[in-house]
């Protein structure tokens, strides 16, 4: 299957210290890619040069075929990202803030854009709402409906479900399969929710002090380890010393 | 560069002021009131001081000049810190909008802020103080553009200081215009200044300005040469900023600050 993002040889330092030790890994089309690690293994440093928010002290990292160093803008037309930690504008509606993005990610038909996000990730009620006043599961489905704004062919997930309640966690869950599976589109999902890595992901890679120490399929990892889940895995792997497989 | 998305940019904060009245008040709030304070005290050295006795409003009138470039130059910062403090810097620097396409899009708003706090506070001027603005004819537009240029320049160093060091840097930029205030000499001549002190004001545009001002109000003469003075050091000084603004976004990506600025 095409490889829609290629990560090689990633590196990235911060004075002396190597936050990011020369990983290599592909996202194929229509695929979840899952990325685990403890606090500090480097997942945000990856996925901000992902982002080209950081720029990488070596290797490089293509999307669709380019080369995001040297293609920045226009990668950034295909791809978006959500994370807990980064908001949209407190005090502008959830439609003002829809119509900013639209605009920032020039979006052709902002109506039609804007109508399908809100049927999608029901939020007709919330258009004229002040974002700020809305409840965090609200606030989550309006940062999805941003993330999704621009159509992306390469989606980065940063704890989606983070403090979301059990109904709506399994909503955007849901959500995220079924727009995959209908866009066909990549996405990178990192989260400390096992079970969600497990359900949605059919490979993850598992990171620690800036390289993989191992990758596979959920199931394949549980087994290979001898473990009775992904979560006690990732317990395993975090907790004691690696070897490079 | 891209309108719609320079466009886009604007209405973000477009968005905000209107859906804030107390956002508007505080853009008009502040302006009146330097300008009705210096109103009072221009009225009294204006009866007082034989320096201001022909030229009634000239503290006024540079009160005014000065209030638009701080006015400009505090906006552009805000603007960018807005994005700091509701975290909506990672969703800025993923969106695909050039820096020049985020630099000129702070610029019109600037414009566009500053302006909100000033035709009020100049339309004041005249019931209160019966003193026109006008007065300075054609050259009020120079001077202005000039103000504007300089304010917008010192906003893009302080904004670029920001996104090279992050919020630690913001205190910088409240105090910018207060450190330079006393090289502009805005309410008195350059001569005043020690020497060495002049030799620093006579390398801002800001002098230039203000001295001008005072020459069309005070001596009815126009000195060009002033003007271009002021336009010529904005030049350097605008590319200056642009381009420490590029520099300091390279930085900030290669030394991560991007990412911790924006949670």
């Amino acid at each position: 299957m095409e490889n829609l993002v290629e990560v090689k040889n990633l590196k990235k330092k911060y004075g002396s210290k190597e936050a990011v030790k020369g990983i290599s890994f592909n996202i194929k089309k229509n695929e979840i890619l899952g990325l685990l690690g403890p606090n500090g293994s480097g997942k945000t440093t990856t996925i901000g040069m992902m982002l080209g928010l950081l720029k990488p002290s070596n290797g490089e990292i293509l999307i669709d075929g380019k080369k995001i160093e040297e293609n920045r803008i226009e990668t950034l037309k295909k791809i978006n990202f959500i994370s807990p930690y980064i908001e949209l504008p407190k005090k502008l509606t959830v439609k003002q803030n829809l119509v900013v993005y639209c605009k920032l990610y020039n979006v052709s038909n902002i109506k039609n854009r804007i109508e399908y996000l809100t049927e999608k990730l029901r939020l007709e009620n919330l258009l004229s709402r002040i974002t700020g006043e809305l409840s965090s599961g609200q606030k989550n489905r309006v940062s999805l409906a941003k993330a999704l704004i621009n159509d992306p062919t390469v989606l980065f997930l940063d704890e989606p479900t983070a403090s979301l309640d059990p109904e709506i966690g399994d909503f955007v869950r849901n959500f995220l399969e079924n727009y995959r599976k209908d866009k066909k589109i990549s996405i990178l999902l990192a989260s400390h929710n096992m079970s969600e890595v497990t359900r949605l992901c059919k490979t993850v890679l598992m990171m620690k002090d800036g390289i993989i120490i191992d990758e596979g399929h959920p199931n394949k990892l549980v087994e290979k380890h001898g473990r009775k889940n992904l979560e006690e895995v990732f317990l395993k792997l975090s907790r004691s010393e690696y070897e490079l497989n | 560069m891209s309108l719609i998305r320079i466009y886009g940019l604007f209405l973000r904060h477009f968005y905000l002021i209107t859906r804030s009245f107390p956002r508007v008040l505080d853009l008009i709030y502040w302006p009146s009131i330097q300008i009705t304070l210096w109103g009072f005290i221009s009225n009294f050295f204006s009866n007082h001081s034989t320096y201001y006795n022909n030229a009634v409003g000239v503290i006024l009138t540079c009160a005014i000049l000065y209030d638009f470039l701080f006015r400009t130059s505090i906006g552009f910062n805000m603007l960018f810190l807005e994005e700091i403090w509701s975290r909506n810097f990672t969703n800025l620097f993923i969106a695909p909008i050039k820096i020049g396409e985020i630099i000129t899009s702070l610029i019109i708003t600037a414009l566009i802020r500053a302006l909100i706090g000033l035709v009020p506070a100049i339309l004041l001027t005249s019931p209160l103080f019966g003193i026109s603005l006008l007065d300075l004819g054609i050259h009020l537009f120079f001077l202005f553009l000039s103000l504007y240029i300089f304010g917008i320049t010192l906003g893009i160093l302080v904004s670029a200081g920001l996104l090279r060091f992050g919020p630690s840097f913001e205190n910088i930029a409240w105090s910018t215009m207060f450190l330079l205030a006393p090289f502009g000499c805005i309410y008195y001549p350059v001569e005043i200044l020690p020497e060495f002190f002049q030799k620093i004001a006579y390398s801002l545009p800001l002098v230039y300005i203000f001295e001008e001002a005072r020459s069309i109000l005070i001596d009815q003469t126009v000195n060009y040469k002033n003007i271009m003075y002021a336009f010529y050091l904005n030049g350097i000084y605008l590319v200056s900023a642009i381009t420490l603004f590029y520099y300091s976004f390279g930085q900030a990506r290669k030394r991560g600050t991007l990412i911790n600025i924006g949670e």
